[in-house]
């Protein structure tokens, strides 16, 4: 049976699926959707088997680079990337965390440096089979993921 | 950009903290040299740090270089708001190396990064303070002749003490074993418990210093700070069970040395100092060629 689309099907771009409806908005600032030119259609709130409530943002014409679409995996690592063209998806892209993570965090620790002066953050993604942690480049500080707090 | 700063402990791998260690020991040997003359090195102290900027300027003046700086923020050019960027080059147009103390974690990282000239980290926040670390690596090989395979007990505050940090980074290279002593409320954070496990450095955990420190080969004493505690009845219970006192070296390995990174405040009872396992004023002394030798790598000479 053909399920009822809530949100337009695209004919072109990126659609960003599953994204808990808490972080929708998160997401769309990440990515700078704010400001975007390009038509962007944004679905909150919607029901979903496995998450509750999702949402779920479609941005037609443009397709997004790994490394910008790799952040969404900060705060939605669940989220579902699908690359479309003539409405086929052409590309499921799978999230993974960037090594490095420039600007868009901001360091917990209310004593770093970046915290005080205009200096951009950066931190290193640091992997392990059971636990995955930002470290401030500058103060050195390690946070885990669930505390990341995005600019 | 230089690659040439010392920012933190872990810049230096096991050869160059090596070759930091044989270079102090021969400033030791003759500490008095003009290898220096002619340069101009910075001490730019944000936060107020006597100790640390006299045995620094100490090792410069005794190479026959130039200082300039300031002592205390407060006359310095940030009170007028000035960002750290335009100090760090504006102050690197004059002189050939600048070592620095910071109130904030990660401010020498950054200023190593925006400076022509290379940065020594003499301190930031609670994170990295390097020349300490490698002033008590120094320490223990000269007073046990080796640093390896040592067993190591570590008091006091181990929550923020950055000092007992960098040491048990700098001491993974050598196989040591640690006892970590410390109240509940200043344990060995999370992060160098895992650091620990997963470099195979054996430890153990106390709360209670007495008879744990028998067995020995370093004991590292570090303050235990009013302001780390909610409760001041606990401050003071801990103080007293976390006092140093002579009697307690009775049945200590021959051997053993006291170490701490000084200023003591209630951690050592004075009536330590007159045994020769106590340390602490030498170890403050090896900090001048620690010194010495860590500017003079910085600079190629």
């Amino acid at each position: 049976m053909e399920k009822e689309l809530k949100v337009a099907a695209l004919r072109n771009g990126t659609v960003i699926d599953h994204i808990p409806a808490d972080k929708l908005y998160k997401v769309v600032f990440m990515l700078h959707l704010d400001t975007c030119e390009n038509q962007i259609t944004i679905g909150n709130n919607l029901e979903s088997a496995k998450i509750g409530k999702k949402g779920i943002i479609k941005i037609s014409g443009k397709v997004f680079a790994e490394d910008e679409t790799n952040k969404i995996a900060l705060i939605a690592p669940n989220a579902k990337i699908n690359i479309i063209k003539d409405f086929q998806v052409i590309e499921k892209r799978p999230l993974s965390l960037p090594d490095e993570i420039h600007e868009i965090v901001q360091c917990n620790n209310p004593n770093c440096i970046t915290n005080h002066q205009n200096i951009p953050t950066f931190f290193q993604v640091i992997k392990d089979e059971n636990d995955t942690m930002l470290k401030c480049h500058y103060c050195e500080r390690l946070i885990k993921l669930e505390e990341v707090k995005i600019k | 950009m230089s690659n040439r700063s010392l920012v933190s402990i872990s810049d230096y791998n096991k050869e160059e903290i090596l070759e930091i260690l044989d270079a102090a020991a021969d400033f030791e040997a003759n500490p008095n040299r003009s290898t220096l003359k002619g340069k101009v090195i910075a001490t730019l102290f944000f936060e107020p740090s006597t100790r640390t900027r006299l045995s620094f300027e100490t090792a410069v003046l005794r190479l026959g270089g130039s200082v300039i700086g300031f002592s205390d923020a407060a006359t310095s050019s940030s009170v007028k708001g000035e960002t750290l960027n335009d100090t760090i080059r504006m102050v690197s147009c004059y002189a050939d190396a600048i070592v620095m103390r910071h109130p904030f974690e990660g401010a020498a990282r950054y200023a190593a990064e925006i400076s022509p000239v290379p940065i020594i980290n003499a301190g930031d926040g609670a994170n990295q303070h390097p020349s300490q670390t490698l002033l008590d690596l120094y320490s223990i090989l000269k007073t046990q002749g080796t640093l390896d395979n040592l067993k190591i007990c570590v008091a006091g505050d181990l929550k923020y003490g950055r000092t007992v940090h960098s040491l048990i980074m700098a001491m993974s290279y050598f196989h040591p074993s640690f006892r970590f002593i410390a109240p509940e409320e200043l344990k060995l954070n999370e992060e160098y418990r895992i650091f620990c496990l997963r470099n195979n450095i054996p430890f153990e955990e106390t709360t209670e210093l007495n008879e744990n420190i028998n067995d020995a080969d370093i004991l590292y004493m570090t303050r235990v700070q009013r302001e780390r505690f909610q409760d001041l009845m606990e401050y003071e219970r801990v103080k007293n069970v976390y006092t140093l006192k002579n009697s307690m070296l009775e049945n200590t390995k021959p051997n053993l040395r006291i170490l701490h990174p000084l200023p003591r405040v209630a951690e050592i009872s004075p009536d330590v100092d007159k045994n020769e396992k106590a340390y602490y004023f030498q170890q403050a002394q090896n900090g001048l060629y620690i010194r010495q030798a860590i500017i003079s790598k910085v600079l190629s000479i």
